[in-house]
């Protein structure tokens, strides 16, 4: 399938030994000049790029308090060095949370302390663990900061803290500054900016592909199921991945989270101006971009005079929504401030789940036995509900509500130590495909554990990154492509429609109070 | 001449340690956080945080949770290292002292001469482990063996002369106490204590240089130190707040 080795899934996981430079030859494609300037960074490594990068690194210490306290705080202790998922499944020492910081911590050490400014005027940097910046670092940089999913593992175990996504962000943003980006990710920063989400789905092919799931979910149900898009007046906008609009599994979870509106009564929209939940902007750390991109949320609030917002199933896109959008975006004093702001949709549906809103025939997924994933975002950057951990409980009390047969992965590979699932973080893309398979492994093991010990058959998700990484990478291990299912597909084949819902113009809804 | 060279070194050694660390502590201290990024699930209030935070520095939970065996040997190290800060205090005052009763407290003065022990085991297991587990020889640079070869040399001098060639310790308490009072008085000339002193003066100077900074890092890490609470409360650094003014 590949020229290069799949990772064997093994019974006992052991820390692999290092292998060095196993993966140094995967670096993802470079951005052409017109992706780049596109979104305000030089077209081509600029010259006297070195000084250039060093001050965008000062630039950077300035602003970001994690990123200068990270770089002073490592004491190579080596407790993150088997946390990454990309080093469990390459054995590539780089790809060790520690050594991936290394690559930007031994420059900076080398031009902005006194002890490596010392010995490297001996010519003996690496005394201190310093290093001299040249192309083939820069080199570096751009192969191992793109085999970070910035999924936050390893700032779980580290004794400071030190969060690996920070630094990959931001040397992501100090190559940008010099010229050097990453095609995939810009270019769809670009897309989003101008076209309104991720896949560059204008308007017209918006509007066609939600009445054609009108269609098939009346034909399905017999019930008339309602897609609205830029709805004015309506209460809630709903903001979601643009993959939900037509890629597999994600549609089934749209098409369950419109039933679930229709069911609660509730007056909802789309909105082709924010038709995306996703902020790559915050894979480059560019505030800016990731700033520019939230502000279409408020603007389509604004416009179409919504009182609530709810983001559909994405990890990611979570993360920015829940814990940025108020810096970003803020402040929403022209919502409803009955409601969390933004809320997830699974907030919403467990709401109407407690409230005993909604209905299930939980025997219609009893072909299924169920895992849920983690989503590293949701799960270690973000929170659902009141309590620490919400993020965890939520979701499954969703699940469980709408299946019999329910089981969790084990303990050290789910909730806050869940194992990304090998494509976050702008790495979703072709041209990385060594580094996705080899990065799921670990997924990928503890999967197999609960599949052929607790009969599990399928892996439930709310990330639209998540979905579309496990739909190509499972069957590289031997699992069905389809294995990979949305939490609102599980809620919308379950859900009872009550027979007096046929329109949705039933505007005095018991979504609201 | 011995004792004003000590003197000498002990001033500067004090001098580079407050200025370099506090330097720090202000630049982390002045840098913003833009965004709120605990690693989550986070506590919701201050209180919570606090309680994070004392569970990280006492415990250090965090490393507890990742490498049992890195955080035995830290944790020693730290706890022996603590012990014996206190038990040297004992040079700094004089039974009027204020904080006297804490220093001559019988566990510090009796189970602190033991402290040397637990660092020097610490240190020992951290250093075996530097050597011995691949991916962490990976990470080393000259200058973390040599931290730890520091360190162990202070604990080893430090419990020599606990245990076996006593140095003249009332001298060594009258010579501490002038420099509090910036007078210099007679130092023992002893090898060991002069090793001793030499080499803590040099801990201190490199203090603010080097990887010894995650002692104040802790306290200004954003994962750990931020409340979870970015959808009650609007967080905003100044920088960001640029962006909102332009646009009005
Ligand atoms: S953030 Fe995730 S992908 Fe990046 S180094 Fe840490 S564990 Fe690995
Ligand atoms: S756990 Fe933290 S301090 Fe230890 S090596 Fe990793 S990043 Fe450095």
């Amino acid at each position: 399938m590949a020229e290069y080795e799949i990772p064997e899934l093994r019974e006992i996981p052991i820390i692999p030994k290092i292998k060095e430079g196993v993966m140094a030859h995967s670096s993802p494609f470079v951005a052409k000049a017109p992706i780049q300037t596109a979104i305000g960074f030089p077209g081509e490594l600029v010259d006297n790029w070195e000084g250039k990068l060093l001050d965008k690194m000062d630039d950077l210490r300035g602003r970001y308090r994690s990123l200068q306290v990270y770089l002073d705080s490592c004491v190579k202790c080596g407790a993150c060095t088997d946390k990454c998922h990309y080093f469990l499944g390459t054995s590539d020492p780089k790809n060790m949370p520690v050594a991936r910081q290394d690559l930007m911590r031994k420059v900076y050490r080398r031009y902005k302390t006194f002890a490596g400014k010392f010995w490297g005027k001996l010519g003996m940097p690496w005394m201190v663990g310093a290093a001299e910046l040249n192309k083939d670092v820069l080199d570096d940089w751009y192969s191992y900061f793109h085999q970070c999913s910035q999924c936050r593992r390893c700032s779980v175990y580290c004794p400071y803290g030190i969060d690996t996504a920070e630094i990959s962000m931001a040397a992501r943003e100090m190559m940008d500054s010099v010229g050097v980006g990453q095609k995939y990710c810009n270019e769809i920063i670009g897309k989003a900016q101008t076209v309104g989400n991720n896949l560059g789905l204008p308007q017209p092919a918006l509007y066609d592909t939600l009445e054609g799931l009108e269609e098939e979910v009346e034909e399905d149900t017999g019930v008339a199921v309602k897609f609205p898009i830029d709805k004015k007046g309506s209460d809630i906008l709903l903001v979601t991945p643009s993959a939900d609009f037509f890629a597999e599994p994600h549609v089934d979870g749209l098409i369950g989270y419109a039933k679930v509106f229709h069911e609660a009564g509730a007056s909802w929209t789309l909105s082709s101006h924010a038709s995306e939940a996703a902020n790559f902007g915050m894979f480059i750390g560019s505030y800016e971009n990731m700033r520019t991109l939230s502000q279409r949320v408020r603007k389509a609030a604004l416009d179409l005079g919504v009182k609530r917002i709810i983001f559909g199933e994405c990890g990611h896109a979570w993360r920015v929504a829940y814990s940025f959008l108020n810096t970003l975006a803020g402040p929403w004093d022209f919502l409803d401030q009955n409601y969390p702001i933004p809320q997830h949709i699974c907030e919403y549906t467990y709401d109407l789940i407690q409230n005993d809103k909604i209905k299930f025939d939980k025997s219609e997924n009893d072909h299924m036995t169920i895992t849920f994933h983690d989503s590293c975002n949701v799960a270690r950057a973000s929170r659902m509900g009141d309590k620490p951990g919400g993020q965890f409980d939520i979701p499954r009390a969703v699940i469980k509500a709408a299946c019999n047969n329910y089981v969790d992965m084990p303990e050290d590979t789910i909730k806050e130590a869940t194992f990304c699932c090998g494509g976050g973080g702008g790495i979703l893309t072709d041209d990385l495909m060594e580094i996705r398979v080899k990065g799921a492994q670990p997924r990928m093991e503890a999967y197999k554990r609960v599949v052929e010990e607790k009969g599990v058959t399928n892996l439930a998700a709310i990330c639209a990154i998540c979905k579309a990484q496990f739909s190509k990478v499972l069957p590289y291990y031997g699992f069905g492509m389809t294995d990979i299912i949305s939490v609102h597909q599980l809620v919308g084949d379950a859900l009872i429609l009550s027979d007096a819902a046929g329109d949705d113009d039933s505007d005095d809804s018991d979504g609201e109070e | 001449m011995l004792a004003s060279l000590f003197a000498g070194i002990f001033y500067i050694a004090a001098l580079i340690f407050v200025i370099g660390v506090g330097r720090k502590i202000i630049q982390y201290a002045r840098t913003p956080a833009p965004l709120k990024i605990p690693t989550t699930p986070a506590p919701v209030t201050q209180t919570g945080v606090v309680l994070r935070m004392i569970r990280e520095i006492v415990l250090f939970s965090s490393l507890f949770k990742a490498n049992k065996w890195t955080w035995i040997f830290g944790w020693l190290f730290h706890f022996g290292l603590l012990l014996a800060f206190f038990r040297h205090l004992r040079y700094t005052m004089t039974p009027d002292a204020l904080l006297w009763p804490l220093v001559s407290f019988d566990l510090v003065q009796s189970f602190g001469r033991y402290a040397s022990f637990i660092m020097f085991i610490g240190l020992v297991g951290l250093l075996g482990r530097r050597f011995f587990v691949d991916r962490v020889r990976y990470i080393s640079a000259p200058s973390d063996y040599l931290m730890l070869l520091l360190l162990l040399t202070i604990a080893g001098t430090g419990m020599l002369m606990s245990f076996v060639a006593h140095p003249d310790i009332i001298m060594l308490k009258e010579f501490v106490l002038g420099l509090l009072r910036f007078e210099v008085k007679p130092l023992p000339t002893d090898g060991l204590l002069l090793v001793h002193l030499s080499l803590v003066a040099l801990l201190m100077v490199i203090f603010p240089i080097s990887k010894l900074l995650h002692a104040p890092g802790l306290f200004f890490s954003p994962s750990r130190n931020q409340v979870d609470n970015p959808r009650e409360k609007r967080h905003l650094a100044s920088w960001a707040a640029k962006f909102d003014a332009d646009q009005s």
